[in-house]
Formats: structure tokens, sequence, C-alpha cells
């Protein structure tokens, strides 16, 4: 668990229309690496080809290359479904399965991957809520729907239920934005003691937030609307935060931006 | 023209006071929501009351007589018949039209390229606009001599199941034909009703599902068939009112007889709606009351169906999408 991410030369389009240019960066196994940059500079497209998650929008496609160690995610025999399997993913907006128990949702990404008996399930369920720091508010209603909790427990209970599985990485993207400050404080806690066994890649808005979480951070831009978003740079979050390297990172981060 | 006070600008006119248009509107639909009500109230004491006057000079027992002769001395009719016919034809119509319908709406919302799904749905649209006397003449001419082969198919290796069973020689002018057709005639409506819900499930719900590495068939089970069951319960009950209420097509294909048999293949039985359209003209006025008598039990059976399905839909409420 918890491998290095080595992209190099990566674009992404939707259509014809080009998102992402030429991206090349190292993420750290156990660590945690911030993305900030303007809206629409391409976040969320970058992360989500980082789990092939992007291709599934039509026209999306994706050119350049992501090593997960020494397994290229974008190999012609790799199958894009066996990728979300070791790099998870928690979303902007919380969201369990509005169908299924607590206890469901936790172990949904198990059930797909094999048959587990009732005590293992149990076991790797209780691990994981405890680990999203849910366990003591739920554990009296592991059956009751996940759509009955509160935004917050909801992002922690999807938390739970991509780490329930294991995964080499964990991708977050704007995992607070919808969330109380206390929800929030909980969910960056969460993400500390998370990186001791997974490589966490978050995207934010919030600069505090990226400021407290993060060990790396990347800064992305573009040129003007319509043009394809750019890795500016990466690095210590601590000398990025005090000491970019480029004008235009200091500018965004002081709110000198535009 | 000058010399004319100018009306107050409209936004700027005091609240209370209603404008006319407003009035006026107002009066009339309320005035169109009494008439509905009073109409419909007028039709259901008038069939009410005709039900109940057949009923009463009805010598044998309405619910569970094989016969139908309200001219008789003394009049002898009863329901078990059509309401077998109806209850079975609509059964096995859903059996074959739902999860037909689930699997093209499927295709289309959620496989098919959207080169091939816009005509696709478009095919299903046109087929949901074919007038029944169509498909029942489509049926009668075409369908059974073609069933025929396939239901001496069905007696010889599946005649164990009882139902398959044929018993008796004949054309496949039976309560199965009926069935296959009432299917394929409310396969649009139920793939065009399911298909609209499929196309609704939130993208988040699906991504959730696909990065936890779900296949396609994966996500369809865990987030769109759980999203799209209220809507597919409602679709097929639609397709269900239809079917037990389908008249024309069933009267073309059925041979009718006041016969109950358990063996699907075996010719004869009757539907409420089909008995009504092949009797009511020759019916003098006690026999025409006897025909809405059993046309209000159909009635109250799709009111029956209709809150049963309420009911389930309304179960699981909280495990429904809706709340997130
Ligand atoms: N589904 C889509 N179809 C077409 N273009 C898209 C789609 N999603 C995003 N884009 C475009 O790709 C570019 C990058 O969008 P992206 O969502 O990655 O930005 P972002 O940095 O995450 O922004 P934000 O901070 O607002 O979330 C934008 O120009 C956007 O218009
Ligand atoms: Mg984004």
């Amino acid at each position: 668990m918890a491998k290095r991410i080595d992209v190099s030369g990566l674009s992404a389009y939707y259509g014809t229309h080009k998102a992402i240019d030429d991206i090349s960066m190292t993420v750290e196994p156990r660590s945690v690496t911030a993305f900030i940059g303007p809206s629409g500079c391409g976040k969320s497209t970058f992360l989500r080809t980082l789990n092939r998650m992007h291709e599934v929008t039509p026209g999306g496609r994706v050119e350049g290359k992501v090593m997960l160690d020494d397994e290229n995610l974008y190999g012609s025999h790799v199958d894009p479904v066996a990728v979300r399997r070791t790099v998870g993913m928690v979303f902007q907006r919380p969201n369990p399965f509005p169908t299924m128990s607590i206890f469901d949702n936790v172990a949904a990404g198990l059930r797909l991957n094999g048959s587990y008996k009732k005590s293992e399930l149990n076991d790797i369920v209780e691990r994981s809520l405890k680990g999203a720091n849910l366990w003591n508010e739920v554990k009296d209603r592991l059956n009751k729907p996940g759509s009955g909790l509160s935004g917050g427990q909801q992002q922690r209970l999807c938390i739970a239920r991509a780490i329930a599985v294991e995964p080499e990485v964990l991708l977050m993207d704007e995992p607070c934005s919808a969330l109380d400050p206390i929800s929030t404080l909980a969910i960056e806690d969460l993400i500390g003691e998370l990186k001791e066994r997974f490589t966490i890649v978050i995207v934010t808005h919030n600069m505090q937030q990226a400021a407290r979480v993060s060990d790396r951070t990347a800064f992305f831009n573009l040129a003007a609307v319509g043009q394809p978003g750019k890795l500016i740079e990466l690095d210590d979050t601590e000398r990025i935060f005090s000491n970019p390297s480029v004008q235009a990172t200091e500018d965004y981060i002081s709110g000198r931006f535009g | 023209m000058a010399t004319t006070t100018p009306d107050l600008p409209r936004s700027r006119r005091p609240k209370g006071a209603a404008r006319p248009g407003d009035r006026i509107f107002s009066g009339l639909s309320r005035g169109s929501g009494i008439t509905l009500l009073v109409i419909m109230a007028a039709i259901a004491v008038f069939l009410t009351y005709r039900a109940v006057l057949a009923i009463s000079q009805d010598s044998t027992n309405f619910f569970t007589t094989f016969e139908w002769n309200p001219a008789g001395n003394p009049p002898v009719f009863g329901i078990a018949v059509l309401a077998f016919g109806t209850v079975v034809s609509s059964i096995v119509a859903m059996v074959i039209a739902v999860p037909i319908a689930i699997g093209i709406a499927l295709f289309i919302s959620h496989y098919a390229p959207r080169k091939l799904a816009k005509p696709l749905a478009y095919v299903v649209d046109l087929l949901a606009a074919v007038p029944s006397i169509i498909y029942g003449l489509w049926g009668a001419i075409f369908l059974v001599p073609y069933l025929d082969g396939l239901n001496q198919w069905l007696d010889t290796y599946l005649g164990w199941t009882y139902i398959f069973d044929k018993s008796s020689d004949g054309v496949a002018r039976n309560l199965f034909t009926v069935g296959i057709l009432l299917a394929i005639m409310i396969l649009p409506i139920i793939t065009n009703v399911t298909r609209e819900v499929f196309l609704q499930v939130p993208k988040m719900h699906e991504e959730a599902a696909l990065a936890l590495g779900a296949t396609r068939w994966e996500v369809i089970r865990m987030s769109v068939l759980p999203f799209g069951r209220s809507g597919i319960i409602s679709a097929s009950m639609l397709g269900l009112g239809r079917a037990l209420g389908e008249t024309m097509a069933v009267a073309v294909v059925l041979s009718p007889s006041f016969l109950i048999s358990g063996h699907l293949l075996d010719p004869g039985g009757g539907t409420f709606a089909q008995n009504i359209a092949a009797k009511f003209n020759e019916a003098d006025e006690f026999g025409r009351d006897a025909l809405i008598a059993s046309g209000l039990v159909l009635f109250a059976i799709t009111l029956l169906v209709n809150g049963a399905a309420r009911w389930i839909i309304g179960r699981r409420k909280e495990y429904s999408g809706a709340a997130a």
C-alpha cells in the first residue's frame, strides 16, 4: 500500500477542448499533496486522470503517462476498473449510496472485490469507520440509511468507504467545501492520520487548509479562459506559502490574482 | 391624451386588490375543478346504482359463478372467469414485459452509443403510438398461427410445469397468447418511463460506484437500479393498468369461453374488458347493468393494484434517492 505517483507529459481533453497541458510531477508515498489554483484551471480534471475517472466523461481523453510505482495506469493492458480499485476517490459533495445502510455503504467496495465472511466484513467495516473517525457516532445505527447522516458525517462515511478497500492512493476533490468548520476540522485531522498509511492528493480552494494539511503543494494556473491549465510549480508547502519561486504563485496566494 | 391619469404601473399596485385577470382565472379554474368532481361523482353514483340493481337480481353468487347469462330466467352471471382471465393474462404480460423493458431502457440510457440511442428511443416512442386494434389484428393474423408452434414446443418440453401443459387441442387463441400480445403493447410505455428515470440518476451516485472500481453492470446494480426502483414500479403499474383494461386487442385474439383452466395454453377464457366489448351491443338494459357491474370490479382491481404500488414505493421512503 501507499505507492509513489509519477506523472509525465500528461494532457487531458474534453472532446477537442484541451483542459490540462503537459503536466509532470511526482507525489511521494505517505504524503499529502494539495492542488491549488483558480477555478477552471483543471485541478479536478487532473485529479480524475489519476484514477482513470476522466475517461468516463463523454469525450474525455488522456495523453501521457501516470506511473504508480512501476506500473503505467494508461498502459494498454491495464483495466480502468482495476485502477479505480487501487486508487480511491472522495468527491466534493458527499455521495453515499442512498439506498444502502451505513454498513453496506462501507462494505460496498469490498463486496465488489470478492466474497468475505460475515465476521471479516464486520471487522473491516468497524476498522474503516474508526479510521474515518465515525465509528462512535454510528455504531448503534449501522443498519440505518447512510443518507440520514449529517453532511460532515456523510463525507466521513465516504472516506470510510474509500479506505475500506485499502487503496494505494486516496484522491480527494474539495472534500470539505460542502461542510461546516467543525466537520472540516474533523476531516483535516483525519487526513493527518490517513497519510500514515496512504498517499493522499487533495484539491482545495482553501489556502489555510492547504497549509494545514499538506506536505507539498502544487499550484495550477491557466493563461486565459479557454486555454488549457498548466502546473506552475510544485514544492514543499512551507516554501510555497512563504517563498514561492514563481511570481504568479505568490500573487495567487496573497490574493493579488488577476 | 396628456390629460388622462395614467394607471399605476402593475408592480406598484397595492397588494390586496386582486387584478381582474387573476380573479377571472381563479374563478375559472376553481369552477372547472368543481365541475370535474361533480361529473366524476355523478358517474360513480350512476354506475354503482346500476351495478347494484343488476347484482341484486343475480340468482347466483356474482363473484364465484362461471357463467354469463343475465338474460336467462332466472338470470345467472358471475365474474369468476373474467377476473381469472384478466389477472392471468396481465401477469403473463408483466412477467414478459417488465424485464425486457428494463433491459431496453438500460441499453438506451447506459450502453448504446449516442448515435444508436436516439433512433432507438424514437422507435420505442412510435410503438407506443400504435392503436391497440392494430396490435389486435396483427396478433390474430400473425401471432396466433406463429405461436401454435411455440405452444406445441412448450407443451412438449415444459408440460410438466402444469401451466404449460396443453390439455385440449385448438389454435393458440388462449390467455397465454393474449398475455404475449399485451406484453408487446405495454412494452413501450414501461420502457419509456423507466428510461427517463434511468437518465435522471444523479452523476454523483454513478461516480460513487465507479470510483470504487465498479464495472458498468455493477454501477447499474449499485446506483441506477436502486435509484430507479420507484420509477420502475410506477412504470410497471402504468403498463399493468393498460393491460388490465385492454379491450380490442384481447377481443380480436381470444376465442372466449366461460371456463377456467390452469393450463395457460388451453383455448378460451375471457377478460372483463373483452367480455364487455363482446356482449354490450346485443345486451338488453339489464344485461348492460350486469356488464357495468363487472366493469366496476375491474375498476376496483385497478385501484387495488395502484394502492399496492404506492404502498411499496412509500414503504422504503427513507432509503430512496430523494433525500440525498
Ligand atoms: N464535463 C466537461 N465537459 C467539458 N468541459 C469540461 C468538463 N468539465 C470541466 N471542463 C472544462 O475543463 C476545464 C477544467 O475544469 P476543472 O473542473 O478541472 O477545473 P477546476 O480547476 O477543478 O475548477 P474548480 O476549482 O472550479 O473546481 C474548464 O475549462 C472546464 O470548463
Ligand atoms: Mg474542481
